[in-house]
C-alpha cells in the first residue's frame, strides 16, 4: 500500500516509477517467496511456531506450499537422515528455477548433535543440495530464522536477471568459469560411465539447468 | 505377585526350560527362558488367570558380545504386577520364535530388533527392516558394527 500511496502523491507521484525491469521483478520475487515446508525433527516444532500468529511468518510474504512445484525455496528444518537424503534431492529437483535453499538448525547445517556417532545422519544437507542461507542454532530462535529469511530476500532482490556476466566481479566470474569447467568435465565422465544419460541429472547437481549449460557449451 | 512367586510357578509348569532367575539389586528381577519355549511361556503368562500379563511393555535386543539377548518387559493391567523375561541366543545365528501371535505389539518391536541386531524371529509374518532403509548393510547396534563409508554415493563420516 505504501507504494500505491506514493504513486498517488500529488508532488512525488503522477503514477510514474522509474527503474529497471530487473529491479521490479526482483522486488516482486523477494517479497513473495513461497516455501516448501519440510519439517524433519525438533527444529520443525520451532518452525511451526514461526507460522503461528505470534511470529506470523506470512508478513514477510512467505507462504507455505505443500508442493515443490509451487515453491521458490525449501526450508530444511531438522535432522536429515541418509534415508531422507534421497527424497530431499528428489524434492529439490522438482522445484522450478530459480530455487533457493535455507538450512535451519545445526542438524541440517552440519549433522548437529549427531555429527560424530550418527551413522545414519547426513552431516550437512549441503552435501546433496546447494544451501543459500544457513541458520545456526539448536533449534534457532524465530528471530534468528527471520534474520536468515531477510538475508535470503536481500540476496534475491540483488540478483542479476539479465546480462548476468557483465555484472559479476572478475573474481566471481573466474570462479564461475572454473566451476563450470569442472562441472562439464564431471558431466562428461559421468556420461561416459553411464550409458543412460537421463541418470546424469539425478547423479549430479550442476547449479545450472542443463539447457543453460548446453547453451554455454555451444558458445 | 512378586517375581519370585512367578518364577516358582513357571518352574513348576515348565521345569528345565526355565533356566535361571536373577535378582540383581541394580535391575529388575528377570527370568531366563530357553529360547525354543518362549512362545509357550508367554502364552501361559498371558492366559493363566493368576498372571494375566495382557500388556507387552517393551521388547528389545541387547548385544552382550558373548551372546545376543532379547528382553521382554511384561505388565498385567488387571493384576498390577510386572516381570522381565530374557532369552539368550547364539551371537552368529540369533534365532528365536516370535511372540507376535501372543501380543500384536510385538510385531514392530521384533522388526526393530531385527533391524538393529539382526535377530531373526521365526514365524513373524513380515520380517523386514523397519527404521533403516531396505538396502542398508549391517545391523547398527551390534558391537562389531562398522559405519559405512558412503551411502548412495554420499560420504557418511563428518
Ligand atoms: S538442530 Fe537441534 S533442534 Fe534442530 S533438529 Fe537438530 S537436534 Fe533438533
Amino acid at each position: 500500500m505504501g507504494l500505491l500511496n506514493r504513486l498517488d502523491d500529488p508532488i512525488q507521484g503522477d503514477g510514474i516509477i522509474l527503474g529497471t525491469v530487473e529491479d521490479i521483478l526482483n522486488w516482486g520475487r523477494s517479497k513473495s517467496d513461497w516455501y516448501l515446508q519440510f519439517g524433519l525433527a525438533c527444529c520443525a516444532i520451532e518452525f511451526m511456531a514461526l507460522n503461528a500468529s505470534h511470529f506470523d511468518m506470512m508478513r514477510f510474504g512467505a507462504i507455505p506450499r505443500t508442493s515443490p512445484r509451487q515453491a521458490d525455496f525449501i526450508i530444511v528444518s531438522g535432522t536429515v537422515t541418509l534415508k531422507m537424503a534421497d527424497r530431499i534431492k528428489t524434492l529439490y529437483e522438482q522445484m522450478s528455477e530459480p530455487r533457493y535453499v535455507m538450512s535451519m538448525g545445526s542438524c541440517s547445517n552440519s549433522g548437529g548433535p549427531y555429527w560424530e556417532h550418527g551413522y545414519h545422519v547426513l552431516k550437512g544437507v549441503d552435501r546433496i543440495i546447494p544451501v543459500d542461507v544457513y541458520v545456526p542454532g539448536c533449534p534457532p530462535r524465530p528471530e534468528a530464522f527471520f534474520e536468515g529469511l531477510v538475508k535470503l530476500q536481500k540476496m534475491i532482490s540483488t540478483q542479476a536477471i539479465f546480462r548476468k556476466r557483465e555484472k559479476m566481479s572478475p573474481e566471481d566470474l573466474a570462479a564461475l568459469e572454473l566451476r563450470q569447467k569442472k562441472v562439464r568435465e564431471y558431466q562428461e565422465r559421468v556420461k561416459q560411465e553411464n550409458a543412460d544419460y537421463n541418470d546424469v541429472n539425478r547423479k549430479i547437481y550442476t547449479g545450472y539447468s542443463l539447457d543453460y549449460l548446453k547453451k554455454e557449451e555451444s558458445k | 505377585m512378586t517375581a519370585n512367586e512367578i518364577y516358582d510357578k513357571l518352574k513348576a509348569e515348565f521345569g528345565d526350560d526355565i533356566l535361571a532367575f536373577s535378582e540383581d539389586a541394580s535391575t529388575e528381577a528377570f527370568i531366563t527362558v530357553r529360547p525354543q519355549r518362549i512362545t509357550e511361556v508367554c502364552l501361559y503368562l498371558r492366559d493363566e488367570p493368576e498372571f494375566l500379563f495382557d500388556y507387552m511393555v517393551n521388547l528389545s535386543g541387547v548385544d552382550y558380545k558373548t551372546n545376543m539377548t532379547v528382553v521382554y518387559h511384561l505388565y498385567s493391567l488387571p493384576k498390577n504386577h510386572r516381570i522381565v523375561l530374557k532369552v539368550e541366543l547364539d551371537r552368529d545365528t540369533p534365532l528365536v520364535p516370535t511372540v507376535e501371535k501372543v501380543w500384536k505389539t510385538a510385531n514392530w518391536h521384533e522388526r526393530e530388533a531385527f533391524d538393529m541386531f539382526g535377530i531373526v524371529f521365526e514365524g513373524h509374518p513380515f520380517m523386514v527392516r523397519i527404521l533403516c532403509p531396505y538396502d542398508w548393510e549391517g545391523y547398527p547396534l551390534r558391537k562389531d558394527y562398522k559405519e559405512p563409508e558412503t551411502y548412495h554415493g554420499i560420504k557418511v563420516a563428518y
